[in-house]
């Protein structure tokens, strides 16, 4: 075994399980990414790291600098890991109903936490936190929704690990958040195979996460903007909550306990694989079930968790 | 019989605050059309005044943005569940009922 200098040197190069046992066609083999491997628990780790050392080059963050952010759980849990790692200070602005591991996971890793309104979502945490960082100009705020260094750390990392372990992947499936994943593997994979398609699926969240007063306060990633996300993707699928949790609990069966959201974008992919002859589905699972345990998502009544997932965040 | 549009909660408000509404026609944006016709409350907010989908609306065929099919002119059939989304920040998608087929 390899001894590694740092727990940052473990971020990337996860490891991919063949799932097809699980695939609604048999002629199409289904591969699953496991980013939960990555030491902070999610595929963030990999844009927290990308967003900390972009900014720390641009000379940035100075010793013990405060940084700001919007986050659902994960780009914060990653960033806070860092952060720890590097001497800085983390404040993660967070839509107060997520589930209360994500909150603990935070505070373990020393940020300090900002509520914003449950109702209004991701939305919220994102509008509040661009209010704070206007208001404290001394804070850096590297904002996940509009940084380069978020597809980038995909396009260098994520991509490049799919197409080394796997080059005869025909069809790419990842949730759609900040689209970071997406448009950075997706984007080089089709430059290394034009044909492959990139497919994003949008996860579940309950009605009630809905803090819209207008269509007009809405809200585009400038990533997806800037990388011509539009054109990139060749679909995009909702997946209803209670879809999601049951392809979480079947991925069980294949001996992976993975969050709701890996759950969401298999669902997608078997959705792919039920349209198509044969052919090779790559789908991120971006993290692991242990945040997501007090949903019971793995043990209580379908029902039950499925009216419970449509007042919680869970992404 | 006609499709199903969901609606958002956003929207419910000029549908008498129903979730989901029945419309007739042959494409999203027929559909979608004649829902404002019966709900002019509707009317502007999701197609706008020169034809193209508002940009913060997602609509969805069954599970399918149409913006990745053939937009508003993606065909629909009897039964068809249309829902209609706004576009929000990562995380806090909002989901109409589950598809009662």
């Amino acid at each position: 075994m390899t001894v590694y200098g740092s727990v940052l040197d473990l971020i990337g190069n996860t490891p991919m399980v063949d799932i097809t046992a699980l695939s609604p066609n048999p002629d199409v083999r289904i591969l699953i990414k496991l980013e939960g491997q990555n030491p902070g628990g999610s595929v963030k780790d990999r844009i927290a790291l990308s967003m900390i050392e972009e900014a720390e080059k641009g000379g940035l963050l100075a010793p013990g600098q405060t940084l700001i952010e919007p986050s659902s759980g994960n780009t914060g849990i990653g960033m806070a890991m860092v952060c720890k790692l590097k001497g800085y200070h983390l404040t993660v602005v967070l839509a107060a109903n997520v589930s209360p591991e994500r909150r603990q996971l935070l505070e373990v890793w020393g940020a300090e936490i900002i509520d914003s309104p449950g109702e209004e979502g991701s939305n919220g945490a994102v509008r509040k936190a661009r209010r704070l960082a206007e208001e404290h100009p001394e804070w850096a705020f590297l904002y996940q929704y509009a940084n380069p260094a978020n597809p980038r750390a995909h396009y260098e990392g994520t991509g490049p690990e799919i197409w080394r372990d796997c080059p005869e992947v025909t069809h790419f499936v990842a949730g759609l958040g900040t689209s970071g994943t997406l448009m950075g593997a997706g984007r080089y994979l089709k430059e290394r195979n034009p044909d492959i398609t990139v497919l994003a699926i949008e996860p579940p969240a309950g009605e009630l996460v809905d803090g819209l007063r207008n269509l007009d306060d809405g809200y585009i990633p400038p990533i997806f903007i800037d990388n011509d996300g539009a054109d990139l993707l060749d679909g995009k699928k909702i997946v209803r909550p209670r879809e999601s949790i049951e392809w979480t609990r079947r991925l069980i069966e294949v001996g992976i306990f993975a969050g709701i959201s890996s759950g969401a974008a298999l669902a997608g992919a078997a959705k792919a694989a039920e349209t198509i002859d044969s052919g090779t589905i790559v789908v991120v699972a971006a993290d692991a079930g242990w945040k997501y345990l007090s949903t019971g998502a793995w043990t209580d009544d379908l029902d039950v968790v499925e009216e419970r997932a449509s007042k919680i965040t869970y992404f | 019989m006609p499709v199903t549009v969901h609606l958002p909660t956003v929207l419910r408000s000029h549908a008498g605050g129903a979730k989901s509404v029945p419309a007739d026609g042959a494409t999203v944006g027929e559909a979608l059309t004649a829902l404002a016709v019966e709900h002019p409350g509707l009317s502007g907010q999701v197609i706008n005044g020169d034809g193209t989908l508002h940009k913060f609306v997602n609509v969805y065929v069954n599970d399918d943005d149409v913006r990745y099919l053939a937009g508003l002119d993606t065909p629909v059939t009897d039964n068809d569940q249309v829902s209609i989304l706004p576009a929000v920040a990562g995380g806090a998608v909002p989901l109409p009922p589950p598809l009662q087929v």
